[in-house]
């Protein structure tokens, strides 16, 4: 049934899909786990009780999310030796230090302190409840840590030699090996993602709610006022941020990966005068040229070379053989920049709704947000597509080949697993993330039940109508033990 | 020899007791939680497996940390092993896989809705079932020895190699000891009739235990060469005896907590000790190789800074590791309470 396919190609689908669907949790979770800690100290802080209802209703949908996220990790740490047992074998010697960090630094604090996290409170007291809750915090950080600097190293190898009998990668400096030269771009770049990701979506499910309220002509619960609000102040202040830090990141994949700066670009042909920037074309390949193409003269030469007139080298200057695949690298990168700018436009539509005072009154504003939730998602794989497509045809960029990287698989095989993990993955995701969207689909409420509480699932959060929010104010506003 | 290729020469060691003592916290930990799943299907009221559940809920987490840890301490500390190991391995791998998304999503899941609660208490008890099976199918068929080409310092067998009657009995073997981690684990969380259905099942799978331990035991040095000189050969003979009493006596002592003394902790206890009484067996029968009989853990080795660098920051992590996994375990001691609901 494969016989017609290629392994390698297989097994490269395999690790895309396994990766992007796996990359798609942590996105969420580690910006949910800072939201959780902030929200867990506002309430130990201020007693005011929305912020305990927010952290209950949180720590439910990130408890689905964060198990996702495990199982789906596991399944990374086997593939790289199932599928790529050769790339595994020879950059192993290299990237197995870091990953094995990842496992010791991050994975264990945040399996450790999850339990106390999600049900401890009354057994530890808050003190060390907020202890856990940092602790997982800060364990997701690690993990991004470590894992964007095995990324970086395959897109910037540093600190290494070559032994010429096992062709394996040596470890010179460790140093040099985890602070690769597009190591610190790449990491902020991808932290602050996961963040503005959390950000749109805890603001999109208060938006949501914000324009349920106001069709039903109820009074807006003080909990969902106050995520809108916490939401739409990071996406103003961390969105420009971002574009900042994505264009500091453009930059140094210029000087490190110029091919893979050409396929975003769209960029066949060398420009000895500037060169422009293309908002629109059809990358051809085999043809060598983008078809259609619309673009403002000189404008590329601007942002890369901060000159109107900087000369740049185009994928002519690349054999063929070593050129990334142009037209997935091309719209990836598209995809990505349009979702950045439309999130700084809500940013700042936020701000101006904020001045005049209208930030809970602006439906319109609502209705973006609500259509921007998933956009750091989509930003976020496109990102991740645009980064390593573009660092193709190599695993390890420059030296070593994904085509000779891969296991020594049958096609029968591979295509077999792919398979199970496509249809495993969208029947056990699909039916999670169903879960996830059906606890946003109720607003947060007044002493909203926690985690330990639900025995009865959505059914019994059911029977209570969000209306209750309002009791913000109410004079029982104490704590309950949770 | 100089002294550098001395100390490199022990860290290799060093890391091959590191990776054993990882996949060994593993399958006692992971064990009883996915012995707990298979028990599951026994189990069929509702406040019972919810009871049963929540016993680990709080842990499960951690528990399946250390089997990452065994992977990608493989990976970091003998690269080329792994590289050997997984793709000879590959079908019992991705089932394992598969099988550990439907066990761990269950917990969550199951919580979240009424009428899909028992797809998903199925997928609880498949999952555990398998996951447990395939790690015994691949540890038996690790045993049984993987084709390799060593000069091209890749995979040369079968899809189908690992399939033997052997590695089917050791995938038993497996499930049969997990779920007497399982049962064991519940007789010291449960009381009233759980526990007492536990107390009598630990029983069962006590002697099927055993007698698992007993047939793999006597076939694995019929396996290779290696195997029977390394255990019948000379005075070798003494040690294999003495392994094999010890289990015995393990295992005996095991029945009398569970029955005579009516103990809620040791028979757990016990039963762990016949589990680490076996892994050193099998560490007995390997060792030096880490792919039977073809690779010596100094040819799979990372190069010494690898090992070096790693070795610091296991240094440090693992024992601090060990005491947050200790305090989230004595955070939630003591029986689970049936009124608590979701845990």
């Amino acid at each position: 049934m494969f016989d017609s396919f290629d392994a390698v190609l297989l097994a490269r689908i395999q690790f895309a899909f396994t990766v992007s669907f796996h990359f798609l949790f942590p996105a969420f979770t580690i910006g949910l786990a800072s939201y959780l800690a902030v929200l867990n100290g506002l309430w130990l802080w201020t007693k005011e009780h929305k912020y305990l209802d927010l952290f209950r209703y949180w720590t439910k949908i990130f408890a689905l999310a964060f198990a996702m996220g495990v199982v789906s990790g596991i399944v990374m740490s086997y593939q790289f030796g199932t599928n790529w047992s050769v790339f595994s074998d020879k950059a192993g010697p290299v990237i197995g230090a870091p990953m094995a960090y990842e496992v010791l630094s991050a994975f264990f604090l945040e399996a450790g302190f999850l339990g106390i996290m999600l049900f401890g409170r009354d057994k530890v007291g808050p003190g060390l409840h907020m202890f856990a809750c940092s602790a997982v915090a800060v364990g997701t950080f690690f993990s991004a840590f470590w894992i964007i600097s095995v990324n970086s190293w395959m897109q910037t190898p540093a600190g290494f030699s070559i032994d010429p009998e096992t062709g394996q990668f040596m470890p010179e400096n460790f140093l040099e090996i985890v602070f690769n030269p597009s190591f610190p771009y790449r990491l902020a770049h991808t932290v602050t993602a996961a963040y503005l990701t959390t950000a749109f979506i805890v603001g999109g499910v208060a938006a949501f709610h914000l324009l349920r309220y106001r069709r039903k002509a109820e009074p807006v619960g003080a909990a969902t006022k106050t995520m809108f609000s916490m939401a739409m102040w990071m996406a103003a202040i961390v969105a420009p941020v971002q574009i900042f830090l994505g264009d500091m990141h453009g930059l140094n994949t210029l000087e490190h990966q110029p091919a893979k700066v050409m396929a975003m670009e769209g960029h066949f042909e060398s420009h000895p005068d500037g060169a422009p920037l293309y908002l629109f074309g059809i990358p051809n390949q085999s043809e060598q040229r983008l078809d259609y193409a619309v673009g403002i003269p000189k404008l590329s030469s601007l942002i890369l070379k901060h000159d109107l007139d900087a000369p740049l080298d185009g994928l002519d200057t690349i054999p063929v053989a070593d050129q990334p695949p142009v037209g997935i690298v091309f719209w990836a990168f598209r995809i990505m920049v349009a979702l950045g700018f439309g999130m700084l436009g809500v940013g700042l539509w936020s701000l101006w709704a904020r001045w005049r005072g209208r930030l809970f009154d602006s439906p319109w504003l609502h209705r973006a947000a609500f259509a921007m939730a998933p956009s750091g998602l989509v930003a976020v794989l496109a990102g991740w597509v645009t980064t390593e497509v573009g660092r193709q045809p190599f695993t390890v960029y420059g030296l070593l080949r994904t085509s000779q990287s891969a296991a020594p698989l049958d096609a029968a095989a591979v295509g077999t697993s792919l398979i199970a993990f496509i249809v495993i993955y969208f029947a056990v995701f699909g039916a999670g993330t169903f879960y996830i969207l059906r606890l946003m689909n109720h607003a947060p409420m007044y002493d909203e039940p926690s985690l330990k509480d639900i025995t009865e699932g959505p059914v019994r959060a059911a029977g209570i109508s969000p209306a209750h929010e309002d009791r913000a104010h109410h004079p029982q506003d104490t704590q309950r033990g949770e | 020899m100089p002294l550098a290729d001395g100390i490199s020469f022990d860290l290799t060691l060093v890391w091959a007791f590191l990776i054993a003592f990882a996949v060994l916290v593993y399958v006692i930990l992971d064990g009883f939680d996915l012995g707990l799943g298979m028990l599951f299907a026994s189990e069929r009221k509702r406040d019972d497996r919810d009871v049963m559940m929540n016993s680990v809920a709080p842990v499960w987490d951690g528990n399946e940390t250390w089997l990452v840890l065994g992977g990608g301490g493989l990976f970091a500390a003998f690269p080329l092993a792994y590289a050997l190991i997984l793709p000879a391995l590959y079908a019992p791998i991705i089932a394992m896989l598969l099988a550990l998304i439907f066990r761990g999503v269950a917990f969550e899941f199951r919580w979240r809705t009424e009428r899909w609660r028992r797809v998903w208490d199925i997928a609880f008890i498949g999952g555990s079932g398998v996951a447990s099976l395939s790690q015994g199918i691949a540890l038996g068929a690790l045993l049984q020895g993987i084709q390799i080409d060593k000069a091209a310092r890749t995979y040369s067998g079968g899809w189908w190699d690992w399939l033997t009657p052997f590695s089917l009995t050791v995938g038993v073997a497996v499930m049969v000891g997990y779920m007497l981690l399982g049962a064991t684990w519940l007789v010291m969380k449960t009381s009233g009739d759980l526990q007492e259905r536990m107390r009598k099942r630990a029983w069962t799978l006590g002697l099927a235990t055993v007698g698992f331990i007993g047939v793999v035991s006597l076939w694995t040095p019929f396996l290779q060469e290696g195997y029977y000189s390394r255990w019948f050969e000379g005075w070798n003979i003494a040690l294999a005896v003495l392994v094999g009493l010890a289990v015995i006596a393990l295992a005996a002592m095991m029945f009398r907590a569970l029955h005579i003394h009516r103990h809620d902790h040791w028979p757990f206890i016990l039963t762990l000790g016949i589990f680490a009484l076996c892994f050193v067996g099998l560490g007995v029968s390997m060792f030096p190789y880490v792919v039977p009989t073809e690779v010596t853990i100094y040819e799979a080795a990372a190069p010494y800074k690898a090992q070096l660098f790693m070795l610091v920051g296991a240094c440090v992590l693992i024992p601090v590791i060990l005491a947050y996994t200790a305090y989230a375990y004595w955070v939630f001691r003591g029986k689970v309470d049936p009124q608590a609901g979701y845990h």
